[in-house]
């Protein structure tokens, strides 16, 4: 058996159940995201949140998939067809397509490849096109506005983003994620970095456009931005691509601050638990915090959003990287001198 | 504080800090929500709800068709046809209230001289079509019948304050 997974189509075959391990549960988990959200917030705002469907409303996420598969979908007559078809399977695709180098235990990866972050940064960049796209092709100026604002704020927040990346870049010597994690070995690059640690997770909720930067959908003044001509399936699509960039973002933020699926507790009850478990306990702490800055943060004007990527972030992070760089120059302790 | 020392302190993110410690405190705290169709809140004795239109104890109807509440309903909700009846004593032969119009602003209650047409507590009269809210005598004495307890408590418990 092992003989056969060495061949090309073992490889195809293997690769592909991967992908399904990974895809079903990040399907589900993206289902018990929007459940988690309403459940959250509204313990937050006084409320218990949805708790008919199902024992503590646990069936609600799939109740709410079958209403959204048997809505009718609506192409407004004035649309470009085949983009606004289009448009949500590209950020549905792209939110999934990126966890292909996310290792979730030491060495589960899908493609456990030496390029890894510029890979994810270069798939996250991509996310703007299913916007742009699905925002021109609806034809209509809520869609169109959203999605102008939408594209300006992610390609801004991307920038300090990718500084960001560069400086733990610098203390890792690698492009490898699973390196970048056993580099955390010792301690998280949260703490010797945790100013970009904030930064990165603030440049997370623009890049996600989540409160307090959801401009792009702004409930109260474009209706829901850019996918306001959408209904059914490609709404849901839109929405699951949505929330599983989310659980790509904490992903990340976990994979380059937090340790990945290192255990927090060093020592031996803890190192036996399965890497899983912390790498999933962590991104779920993200998530929370995902949902916890929605409950209480409200919505940032348009020029204060552009303000904070471009006059504090930027500045902050590309001095850090300077700051940062020198240190570990003029003390040798960079990898691979 | 000066400028630099404001854009400093700002870094600390201080306000957003303590703003997600509240919520972060409500999260934990009891729940103020009422799992309605299961629990309901209290209503008052003097809560507007669906209309309904009392009998005497001995069975009469009460409405005596002075059509005060026609009068008086500012939606023009109400209909009434009246004429005298075998017995020689005043009754409607119509009363209708369009549910659809109705403000439920209790003036036909307060016009009202023998407390016949009354607002009782039920608020869960949703109907599937609107034909469904054109509330004729019978269902208005329906109403009546199925109320009565509740209404001539209702009404004993407000009437120090009328």
């Amino acid at each position: 058996m092992s003989g056969f997974f060495q061949t090309d189509l073992g490889i195809v075959i293997l690769t592909l159940l991967k992908s399904l391990a990974l895809i079903v549960p990040l399907l589900i988990g993206v289902a018990y995201l929007t459940l988690f959200e309403r459940k959250v917030m509204g313990a937050m705002q006084l409320r218990k949140g949805p708790n008919i469907v199902g024992p503590f409303g646990l069936w609600q996420p799939f109740a709410d998939a079958l209403k959204m598969l048997f809505k009718e979908t609506i192409i407004p007559t004035g649309s470009d067809r085949l983009l606004f078809m289009i448009a949500p399977m590209i950020t549905f695709g792209l939110a999934v397509v990126a966890w292909a180098v996310i290792p979730v235990s030491n060495h589960w990866a899908i493609a456990n490849i030496n390029v890894g972050i510029l890979y994810l940064f270069a798939i996250s960049s991509l996310g703007v096109y299913g916007i742009i796209i699905a925002g021109w092709a609806s034809n209509s100026k809520y869609a169109f506005l959203g999605a102008l604002r939408s594209a300006a704020q992610m390609v801004s927040y991307e920038v300090s983003m990718g500084f960001i990346i560069v400086t733990v870049l610098v203390c890792v010597g690698s492009l490898n994620l699973n390196d970048i994690v056993m580099a955390q070995r010792h301690f998280w690059f949260a703490i010797p970095l945790f100013p970009l640690f904030v930064i990165f997770f603030i440049s997370g909720l623009a890049e996600t456009n989540r409160a307090p930067f959801d401009l792009a959908e702004g409930e109260s003044e474009i209706v829901a931005g850019f996918f306001v001509e959408y209904s059914a399936m490609s709404f849901a699509l839109f929405f699951l691509g949505e929330y599983a960039n989310m659980i790509l973002i904490s992903a990340m933020t976990t994979t380059l601050f937090l340790g990945g699926w290192l255990s927090p507790i060093p020592f031996v009850p803890f190192t036996m638990i399965p890497g899983v478990f912390w790498f999933l306990l962590k991104v779920l702490m993200c998530l929370f915090v995902f949902v916890w800055v929605r409950a209480t943060l409200p919505r940032l004007r348009y020029d204060q959003l552009m303000a904070l990527g471009w006059k504090v972030f930027l500045p902050i992070t590309l001095v850090y990287l300077v700051a940062v760089a020198g240190v570990m120059e003029y003390f040798g302790w960079l990898p691979n001198a | 504080m000066n400028r630099l020392g404001r854009m400093a302190w700002g870094l600390v993110l201080w306000e957003i800090l303590s703003g997600m410690a509240l919520t972060l405190k409500t999260f934990f705290g009891p729940k103020a929500t009422i799992n309605y169709p299961y629990e309901k809140n209290p209503t008052g004795p003097r809560f507007k709800g669906e209309h309904a239109l009392r009998r005497y104890p001995n069975g009469e109807e009460r409405c005596i068709a002075c059509k005060l509440c026609e009068a008086v309903c500012p939606a023009q909700a109400i209909t009434i046809e009246a004429e005298p009846r075998d017995d020689g004593s005043r009754r409607t032969t119509r009363y209708d209230i369009d549910m659809t119009k109705c403000i439920y602003c209790g003036l036909c209650e307060e016009a009202c001289p023998v407390d016949a047409i009354v607002e009782g507590p039920n608020f869960e009269f949703a109907a599937e079509t609107r034909e469904e809210l054109l509330y004729d005598k019978a269902k208005l004495l329906d109403n009546g019948d199925r109320w009565e307890p509740e209404l001539a408590k209702r009404l004993e418990l407000d009437a120090p304050y009328r």
